[in-house]
């Protein structure tokens, strides 16, 4: 019976491994310099993701604006002030915000932010990003807040500190490397999201002008080459992903090596 | 203290409500720099709860005439003809349900066993490395796996195993039809590789947070390792009931990777091998060019219906993981 978990292991690892050789070999070859820095062309003319690394960056950096502040605002609540039936109740609102799937956030957000203004924009698909974003940041906080041994706080309000002076100058910078990790985590999770651009911020072949213009990002230009009829297409499809892979891949790497347990 | 409560006193019927109870606060704190942090912090979590509120009024608000011309009927209807305007939601519950269904009965007894392998069997220095491999499984965008699927998983499930499947099981009604490597079998194996490291990571937090003693006295009344890890199961099965919904909301609304792989046609048909359509494939698919306001709002009341059935099935699937795990400290991913 060994051998039978050992093998669903080894199929796991084995699916993700295939997965990712298959991205590594066929991206390399359409990866050069003008591909990087070019804005997508017609077919047959070559053309590159340029627009669209800037416009996911763009995105990220509104996204984050609003997400990370608010998220670790929301995990102060709900660590070190929220208790009792509020903070119960705010704990299942963030809770419920985690499990929402990411279309109908960006149908929500389509209601509110691009009917109104009556064009899509990158604002708008930054916001989206930043619902998705909030709750994930605020449950790390959180739990990142909670292991601060409690030693910590009351030596703080022993040498006659007020709350917040201990919460804001103790208890977030003991958890700041933490709250780091959990920041670059969910700005991982969000540089992969594609859903709720697809009506937000919606795309575009140029590169970006303003935050109230569409705007392209890596994850909907490689929907779009990759259900496209053009094998040079799906070759810069590849080559995107790997661009996206490598930067995803890259955080969540680097995260595990930050936060690995020395026995 | 004095000042304040002059101020609150002198003022109109409308200070006195917000300022009375900030000066009690700032009475029980002991200082205004407690009260206004206090005051903040509430501010931004209840803006959390106005955003969900928000959430339902927006989706009921923008899905009205599609309610108000159906009613409950949306929900039995199988037309989606948007040129004739009739829309019914009942392929689309069936793609979703049907390929959900499908990922778990693939997924959850390979979760299950990297799950027993990494927390019952595997040496320390294996599990952690090949634990955290699993979970990289997690951090792959749903768009690179719907390219990834067309690409090598359709051709391959088309070349290799649907004729297979068709050869051995060709005379039931599940597996009729062209073979086209694209369909219902496909979403829902993709969906299956896409919702295993979820359950699997749950279920190891939920075996591991069974106590060893449990273990050690399955063990020291003389039962095989297999008999031990049964009792485990045994022990841990609310928490894996609910590692599997938890998986379950989120094959529910994933999209992309499904949008790509599942054909998109709003049909209902017993076969693996015919195209299907799910709830969140629609709205992808069709939200951005939908013409009319019948249309939108169509597709918004369906959104609205996905809203509503991730919902109920987090929250029992979080019920069902926060009572197992509460004693090591809780769930710390964030699915």
């Amino acid at each position: 019976m060994t051998t039978l978990t050992a093998l669903c292991t080894l199929m796991a690892v084995g699916a993700l491994l295939t997965i990712l050789a298959y991205i590594a070999w066929q991206g390399i070859g359409s990866l050069n310099w003008q591909f990087l820095t070019d804005r997508p062309r017609p077919v047959g003319e070559g053309g590159g993701i340029g627009n669209a690394i800037i416009g996911s960056l763009v995105l990220l950096l509104i996204s984050s604006a609003f997400g990370l502040p608010l998220g670790i605002c929301v995990g102060v609540y709900l660590s070190e002030i929220g208790k009792g039936r509020v903070g119960g109740a705010v704990r299942f609102i963030v809770d419920t915000l985690t499990g929402i799937p990411s279309i109908v956030t960006g149908v929500f957000v389509y209601a509110i932010i691009v009917v109104p203004a009556r064009h899509f924009s990158a604002l708008a698909g930054g916001v989206a990003l930043a619902l998705i974003m909030i709750p994930i940041v605020a449950r790390t906080t959180e739990e990142m807040l909670k292991l601060v041994p409690h030693s910590l706080r009351e030596g703080a309000l022993a040498l006659g500190a007020p709350q917040w002076r201990v919460t804001l100058g103790v208890v977030i910078p003991a958890a700041a490397p933490g709250i780091a990790t959990g920041a670059m985590l969910a700005i991982a999770r969000i540089s992969g999201e594609t859903a709720p651009l697809l009506f937000t911020a919606f795309g575009s072949r140029f590169f970006p002008e303003s935050l109230n213009e569409p705007i392209a990002s890596l994850t909907v230009q490689i929907y779009n080459y990759a259900i496209s009829p053009y094998d040079e297409w799906h070759a810069q499809a590849w080559a995107a992903t790997l661009v996206l892979m490598t930067l995803v891949l890259g955080i969540n790497i680097i995260v595990r090596f930050l936060t690995r347990k020395r026995s | 203290m004095e000042r304040h409560l002059d101020r609150a006193a002198k003022g109109t019927k409308s200070t006195k409500r917000f300022f009375v109870p900030f000066v009690r606060l700032v009475a029980k704190t002991g200082n205004t720099g407690d009260a206004v942090f206090r005051v903040l912090m509430l501010l931004v979590a209840l803006l959390m709860v106005g955003i969900v509120v928000a959430m339902v009024v927006a989706l009921a608000v923008e899905s009205m005439p599609s309610i108000r011309q159906f009613g409950f009927s949306f929900l039995k209807n199988r037309g989606w003809n948007p040129i004739k305007g009739e829309f019914g939601a009942l392929p689309f519950i069936y793609g979703t349900v049907a390929s959900s269904l499908i990922a778990l009965l693939i997924s959850v007894p390979f979760s299950l066993g990297i799950a027993i392998f990494l927390v019952e069997q595997a040496p320390h220095y294996i599990a952690r490395p090949v634990g955290f491999l699993v979970e990289l499984l997690a951090a792959i965008p749903s768009v690179v796996y719907g390219l990834w699927g067309i690409f090598v998983l359709a051709p391959f499930l088309r070349n290799y195993v649907q004729p297979f499947l068709a050869g051995l099981f060709g005379w039931t009604p599940f597996f009729r039809g062209s073979i086209t490597g694209i369909g219902l079998l496909t979403g829902g194996i993709i969906l299956a590789i896409m919702v295993t490291p979820i359950i699997s990571a749950v279920v190891r937090d939920v075996l591991a947070a069974v106590p060893g003693s449990q273990r050690e006295a399955a063990l020291a009344l003389g039962a095989t390792k297999w008999e031990m890890i049964r009792v485990v199961l045994v022990n841990g099965a609310p928490g894996i009931a609910g590692a599997v919904i938890l998986g379950l909301g989120r094959a529910l609304g994933e999209t992309m990777a499904v949008t790509m792989l599942i054909g998109n046609r709003a049909q209902i048909s017993l076969s693996l091998f015919e195209p299907s359509y799910t709830i969140a494939s629609a709205i992808a698919n069709e939200f951005t060019e939908a013409t009319g306001d019948l249309y939108v709002s169509a597709l918004v009341e369906l959104g609205l219906i996905l809203f509503l059935v991730t919902f109920i099935v987090n929250g029992i699937a979080r019920v069902l993981v926060w009572n197992v795990t509460r004693r090591t400290g809780g769930v710390g991913r964030a699915a």
